[in-house]
């Protein structure tokens, strides 16, 4: 527990000043936020006479880890950004949007939005052992729309997933990666979002599948509120980001407008 | 707090919202009722996936409920030979009726408690009230029940018992059935959400249940048994056992032979049990959702 809050010390020291533009209108808002979970299971002994003189002696599971993912991180998004968030492997990008969307409690600090965020990632599989039909059904049902809205956005969700011909009955597990983050994009992009957290969501798509989705972005901007995007493909992030932050180790290093935020972490990572 | 709190302020100020906190229970509700669509098709997507890896596909539907009842005929009927004191010919439907009422409240409660395990995907990529979960698996067990209702009628009429409009009262019943098996899912949905513990403790809680509920014996009869006889409260704790309560009514509305044992040769009264499935559906209906309701903003997370 001490070391904890040593780092809590370093970071709330680094924590960036946050300058508010009062002529927008904010729509997310992180304030001084640490994030911290618990993962299980890495290693230690696994047998069951172990486990159970552990539970004799009430003792914490020895494979239980704390992460301390999110070390002070602070800014505010206006009604009509699309912010990209870069950084290497494990800096703490996916974090961010799960703490954005409601998913990871805050240790401390906190997240204020304005409506529901909506988090797209990579692993968010509906429902693999249903038809790719009835997953469009059942995820735009359990998003909140009426069976006549469904009917209605169905055809365009199919044509904008674009899958190739007869897939759309077959069970989601038959699909590639490719496929299902297209169709999930293509379900979740169906509806307005107030805020749209986007997470590598696309980065199994072709080149065509990310100009269409990069236009839907566009769109989905100006509909509603704010979208951020996580991606390792800079050029994605400049073709449809107008701000960026950088994060490494779970703390800001840089948020600003895109291409100089971009030139500043290739030019730092060395590519 | 260098200035720290100022952001919040402003962010309240702005009628800005804490993402992670939960509705109130108001538009909650109201969330949970918009979503009926989901919950129902959902149960029924599921419903139907459950068999699209066998051959047979639906046919398993029917299926596996004759199979309960053509096991039990076997062993009990033909190889065991047991009546338990009931007349004629009415144990086999007396048993498989009491089996099939019973096993929707034990699988509710069974698949209600994987009910937030099993979907954490679809609850990390979207947004909807988690208590569509349990409602949809507690629904997708009483789709299940509603075909193995039409295999009972079967055997029920199969065995001689008539055709009376006593068979209408089923329908109350299994409705306060519904709410009572809801409540018990939405309670073990929380529980197995954080503590994956439970699901392996309770198959074994489920079948103590299922002994002590009457399934395979008569509680009317045993009551009248002289070494319960003279301790009646056992017989009353025992009657007032939901599990009991809801297989006895159903039992009662659909099986002349029974009612007539029990009214006229036993003697006892059988009213007291609505009130007792009525208090039990409301109450557990209503602690469960709210019991479910407190966490709905930590599922799913880690």
């Amino acid at each position: 527990m001490a070391d904890v809050k040593e780092k809590l010390k370093v970071s709330e020291y680094a924590a960036p000043r946050v300058t508010i533009d009062q002529t927008r209108e904010p729509i997310v808002v992180v304030d001084d936020l640490h994030i911290k979970y618990r993962v299980y299971g890495a290693g230690g002994k696994g047998n069951a006479a172990s486990a159970f003189i552990r539970v004799l002696r009430r003792e914490h599971r020895p494979t239980m880890k704390v992460v301390h993912a999110i070390r002070g991180l602070s800014f505010v998004a206006y009604k009509g950004d699309a912010i990209g968030v870069i950084g290497t492997n494990g800096s703490g990008k996916s974090t961010l949007l799960k703490a954005i969307a409601g998913l990871l409690p805050p240790e401390s600090g906190g997240v204020y939005t304005s409506g529901q965020p909506s988090l797209l990632g990579v692993n968010a599989a509906l429902m693999n052992d249903l038809t790719g039909e009835r997953n469009i059904v059942l995820g735009c049902l359990a998003m909140g729309m009426s069976p006549d809205q469904v009917k209605q956005k169905y055809d365009e969700i199919v044509k904008f997933a674009g899958l190739k011909e007869g897939f759309i009955q077959l069970p989601m597990r038959a699909y590639s990666s490719g496929m299902g983050s297209r169709l999930r994009f293509a379900i979740a992009a169906s509806k307005s979002h107030d805020v749209l957290l986007i997470d590598e969501a696309l980065a199994t798509g072709d080149a065509k599948f990310r100009r269409k989705s990069a236009k839907k972005i566009d769109e989905l901007r100006e509909e509603a509120g704010a979208v951020f995007l996580v991606a390792h493909q800079l050029d994605s992030i400049r073709e449809m980001c107008n701000r960026v932050l950088w994060i490494d180790e779970g703390t800001l290093v840089m948020d600003g407008e895109t291409d100089a935020v971009v030139d500043a972490y290739t030019e730092a990572t060395g590519k | 707090m260098n200035g720290h709190g100022s952001l919040a302020d402003f962010a309240t100020a702005q009628g800005l919202k804490q993402s992670a906190a939960r509705p109130p229970m108001g538009s909650y509700i109201r969330q949970v009722w918009q979503r009926r669509h989901f919950i129902w098709a959902f149960a029924s997507a599921k419903n139907i996936a459950m068999y699209t890896e066998s051959r047979l596909g639906q046919v398993w539907q029917v299926l596996t409920p004759l199979l309960n009842a053509a096991v039990y005929y076997l062993i009990f009927g033909l190889l065991l030979g047991v009546s338990r004191g009931l007349p004629r010919n009415t144990f086999i439907p007396f048993l498989v009726c009491g089996v099939f009422v019973f096993t929707f409240t034990q699988r509710s409660v069974q698949t209600g408690a994987k009910s937030v395990g099993d979907n954490l995907s679809l609850i990390r990529a979207l947004h909807f009230p988690r208590a569509s979960l349990p409602l949809a698996y507690t629904i997708i067990e009483l789709q299940q029940l509603l075909v193995s209702m039409v295999v009972l009628f079967v055997i029920v009429l199969g065995f001689g018992e008539p055709l009376t409009l006593d068979w209408l009262l089923l329908i109350p019943v299994l409705m306060m059935q519904v709410l009572f098996n809801v409540g018990m899912s939405l309670v073990l949905a929380r529980i197995g959400a954080f503590n994956r513990d439970i699901q392996q403790l309770l198959p074994f809680i489920m079948r103590t249940w299922l002994y002590f509920s009457g399934i395979i014996y008569s509680l009317s009869g045993l009551m009248k048994s002289p070494k319960i006889h003279h301790h009646p409260w056992i017989g009353h704790v025992l009657e007032a056992n939901p599990g009991y309560v809801y297989v006895e009514l159903s039992r009662l509305s659909i099986l002349d032979s029974y009612r007539g044992y029990v009214h006229e040769k036993l003697h006892e009264q059988t009213d007291h049990l609505w009130w007792y499935g009525l208090g039990w559906a409301i109450v557990v209906f209503v602690v469960g959702f709210w019991f479910f309701f407190r966490a709905e903003e930590r599922y799913g997370r880690g």
